[in-house]
């Protein structure tokens, strides 16, 4: 039994690096990089995506509000983050503040501005601050004029009807737009692979080099972003089920 | 400041790269997107579902990937696809190509979210109306699908622009001597990267500032006569 075993392992070894147009089998030997390297993706895609939301609600609020001093500079940080490529955003970051010395004798260099897992996780938590920011201040702008006039009339607090009434439904009013900036955030980490990290793509591109292969190492990294991306849209679709339930069409049911 | 100055027709250069590549990349893409907006709209199942799974897998895959499959992979496929048939002897895939044809084709599936859109948005009535009045399918097209359609579609379209311009950042990874890539050379061999990349910030901010403008402009023109609330 072994021994067909063994024979049928080799046919498809066999197979795979004459026959088909992929060498699947060595894509095989090496899933468990391609495994690490999706780790590394979702661990900074979510660590970011979390860093950045918390930093966009204050600032959605002070841009929503229309906060005397805060509003201009909250406004050219995201019009600044928003108008240029991350890439160049994380280049700035890992290979631009090297230049300073005083950035490399600082305490910071070491441990932190030094190592591209920092300089990735802070430049995409900004860049995804600002995308945040600005959905959400347009969700808040859109609260109904209604609900606030309620709140208010029970005697509410402005703070207490910014936390009750205004975000709880503007974070509802705002999970669609959410689902589409959390995809475009998995799509933008590929900048990983651009400085030095083995994301996934990191992981496929030094498959091609070190088998000097075509496109084994890209195919397999599509796939793995393809099932990424297919399981953040079926969580949002949960989510958005949970969350917007009340909006959603009923069928009527007559007495 | 005086090493950007020194370097300024290497920047100059490469920031005309980028434009060519982002114009190239958008004609290709309002092609494909006004295709399979008409694939998606049509009554054919088939072309509907094609068209679906052209949008399904790129909002299922980054855009440096296909990028990358298209310049290391394609070349070898077309030499391949060459060599088994005789048609031709050797092609070559050259950065700029990859980067329009990826690109474009990325955002060709944006572009058809955007153009079915804005088709849908024209009362049927009007088309109707336009058919009793005996124009043919293409006058019809001509005169009051797509005028309307634009106006439908910029707000969207100006969007689409504007992450397109930010793409083609990407093309330098696999070396096209745009102006990310002539930027980050200069800097490296002046040692100063930082003062290069800020700048290369500042050109991509003029672009878009830039052509937020213009489309606005446009966005203004095709809105004449249109009531606004």
């Amino acid at each position: 039994m072994a021994d067909t075993e063994r024979t049928f392992f080799e046919y498809l070894v066999y197979v795979s690096e004459n026959r088909s147009p992929l060498d699947f089998m060595l894509v095989a030997d090496h899933i468990d990089k391609f495994f690490y390297g999706a780790l590394l993706t979702i661990e900074i895609t979510v660590l970011a995506l979390f860093i950045g939301g918390v930093m966009a609600i204050p600032l959605a609020i002070a841009r929503a509000y229309r906060h005397r001093w805060l509003n201009v500079p909250i406004f050219g940080f995201t019009y600044f983050f928003r108008g240029t490529p991350l890439l160049v955003q994380t280049y700035l970051v890992y290979y631009g503040l090297a230049q300073f010395d005083f950035v490399r004798e600082s305490f910071l260099w070491d441990p932190i501005l030094s190592s591209p897992w920092w300089c990735a996780l802070i430049t995409f938590s900004l860049n995804t601050a600002a995308y945040t920011t600005e959905f959400l201040r347009g969700a808040i702008e859109n609260t109904a004029k209604g609900e606030i006039e309620a709140a208010r009339a029970c005697g509410m607090s402005p703070a207490r009807v910014i936390r009750r009434i205004v975000l709880p439904s503007a974070f509802r009013r705002a999970l669609p737009a959410y689902s589409n900036e959390v995809i475009f955030m998995l799509h933008s980490s590929v900048v990983l692979s651009t400085i030095t990290l083995q994301d996934i793509l990191g992981v496929g591109r030094w498959l091609n080099g070190r088998y000097y292969l075509a496109y084994e190492g890209f195919i397999t990294a599509m796939l793995f972003y393809m099932a990424l991306v297919f399981l953040i849209s079926k969580g949002f679709r949960v989510w958005e089920k949970h969350w917007l339930g009340h909006l959603r069409a009923r069928a009527t049911v007559e007495n | 400041m005086d090493s950007i100055w020194e370097y300024r027709n290497l920047l100059l250069a490469g920031t005309a790269v980028t434009v060519q590549l982002a114009l190239a990349s958008l004609a290709l893409s309002v092609v494909l997107g006004l295709v399979g907006a008409a694939a998606k709209l049509a009554a054919n199942t088939v072309s509907q579902k094609i068209a679906g799974a052209y949008t399904t897998l790129v909002r299922g895959v980054p855009d440096l990937v296909l990028m990358m499959l298209l310049f290391y992979g394609g070349q070898q496929i077309a030499n391949d696809l060459g060599s088994l048939t005789g048609w031709w002897d050797y092609l070559e895939i050259n950065q700029f190509i990859a980067g329009v044809w990826s690109i474009g084709f990325v955002f060709g599936a944006y572009m058809t979210e955007t153009f079915r859109g804005a088709i849908l948005a024209i009362p049927r009535g009007q088309i109707e109306a336009g058919i009793a009045c005996g124009m043919r399918p293409f006058l019809i097209f001509r005169r009051i699908t797509w005028p309307q359609m634009i106006r439908h579609a910029l707000p969207s379209f100006t969007n689409n622009w504007l992450v397109l311009i930010k793409a083609t950042a990407l093309v330098s990874v696999i070396g096209l001597h745009d102006l990310v890539w002539n930027a980050s050379t200069a800097g490296r061999s002046v040692r100063e990267p930082f003062t290069f990349m800020f700048a290369v910030l500042i050109i991509y901010l003029i672009l878009t500032a830039c052509s937020d403008v213009g489309l606005r402009w446009l966005e203004r023109r095709y809105n004449v006569g249109v009531d606004r609330a």
